[in-house]
C-alpha cells in the first residue's frame, strides 16, 4: 500500500473540510468541518507513523483529539450562549466588530 | 485485499465528508460524520494502529459527535432552510477549495520516495508501544493537558452558567 494514497486522502479530505467552513452560513456545521480537517490530519499522522515505524506520530494524534476535545467543549458552549442572545447560530449575524 | 478495503473506505469516506459539507439538515450532516470517523477508524486499522482506532471511536464518534448532537438538539434550530451565501461566494469558495486540493496533491508530484520501513510497524500502534513514548518523552504534555482540561471544563460552566441579571434583561439585543 504506497504513502501516496494516504497523502491523497488525507488531502480531499481536508479540502472537503476547508470547503465546509467557508460555504455554509450554520455555526455548528463550520465547527463540525473544523474537526473534519483535524481528521484529515490525524490520518496523515498516522499514515506517516506506520509507514516510518515510528510511534511519535499517533502520540501526536492523541494530543490533537486531546485539545479537538476542548476546543468542541468550548466553541459549543460559546455558541450556546450565541443563540441565546441573537436565537440563532448564522454566521452573518456575527459581524458585530465590523461595525 | 488491502487494498479492496482502502479503495471501498476511502470511497465512502469521502462521500460520507461530502454529504457533512452538503446536507441541508444539521442532524444529518453530524450523522454522516459520525460515518466518517467510523470509516477513518477503520483506514487506522490497516495502517495497524489499533489504540488510535479505538480512541477515534470512543472521543471522536462517542464523545465530541455526541456534545455535538446534544448541542443541536438544545438549540431546538427551527427547520427552515438555513440561508445561503450568494452565488458568487459559493463559486468562488468551490474554487479555492478546489485549488487548495489541486495544490495540495500537485505537490506530492517528485517528492523523494522513502523506502518503507514497514517491518517494525507492526508493533507500533500497539498501547504498550504508545504507552511507553508517552509516560517517557511526552510526560509533561501528557500532564499539561490535564491543565487545559480543567481550564476547558471552566471555562465552559463559566460561559453556560446563566446570571441573575440576563434572564430579566438580555446582555444585548442585536
Amino acid at each position: 500500500m504506497p504513502i501516496e494514497y494516504y497523502l491523497i486522502l488525507s488531502s480531499v479530505l481536508f479540502s472537503i473540510g476547508v470547503l465546509g467552513v467557508m460555504i455554509r452560513r450554520n455555526a455548528i456545521v463550520v465547527l463540525m468541518c473544523i474537526e473534519l480537517m483535524l481528521n484529515a490530519i490525524n490520518l496523515l499522522l498516522v499514515a506517516f507513523s506506520t509507514y516510518l515505524g515510528d510511534g511519535h506520530g499517533q502520540v501526536f494524534v492523541f494530543f490533537i483529539m486531546v485539545v479537538a476535545a476542548a476546543e468542541a467543549t468550548i466553541g459549543l458552549s460559546i455558541l450556546v450562549l450565541i443563540y441565546r442572545n441573537t436565537k440563532g447560530v448564522d454566521i452573518h449575524q456575527l459581524d458585530h466588530l465590523k461595525h | 485485499m488491502e487494498l479492496i478495503f482502502f479503495f471501498v473506505m476511502a470511497v465512502l469516506s469521502v462521500l460520507t465528508a461530502l454529504a457533512v459539507v452538503f446536507s441541508k439538515s444539521p442532524v444529518h450532516s453530524v450523522l454522516s460524520l459520525i460515518a466518517t470517523f467510523f470509516l477513518l477508524s477503520g483506514q487506522y486499522v490497516l495502517l495497524n494502529a489499533q489504540f488510535v482506532a479505538i480512541v477515534n471511536l470512543i472521543v471522536y464518534a462517542g464523545a465530541i459527535m455526541v456534545l455535538f448532537l446534544f448541542v443541536l438538539m438544545l438549540l431546538n434550530l427551527k427547520d427552515e432552510a438555513e440561508p445561503q451565501k450568494s452565488n458568487l461566494v459559493r463559486i468562488s469558495v468551490t474554487l479555492s477549495a478546489g485549488m487548495l486540493l489541486l495544490t495540495l496533491v500537485g505537490s506530492l508530484r517528485g517528492a523523494i520516495q522513502l523506502p518503507p520501513s514497514l517491518a517494525s510497524s507492526a508493533t507500533v500502534g500497539l498501547v504498550e508501544n504508545l504507552g511507553k513514548i508517552l509516560f517517557t518523552d511526552f510526560v509533561v504534555p501528557f500532564e499539561i493537558a490535564s491543565i487545559l482540561f480543567i481550564a476547558a471544563m471552566v471555562g465552559a460552566v463559566l460561559i453556560g452558567k446563566r446570571n441573575k441579571a440576563q434572564d430579566t434583561e438580555p446582555l444585548t439585543t442585536f
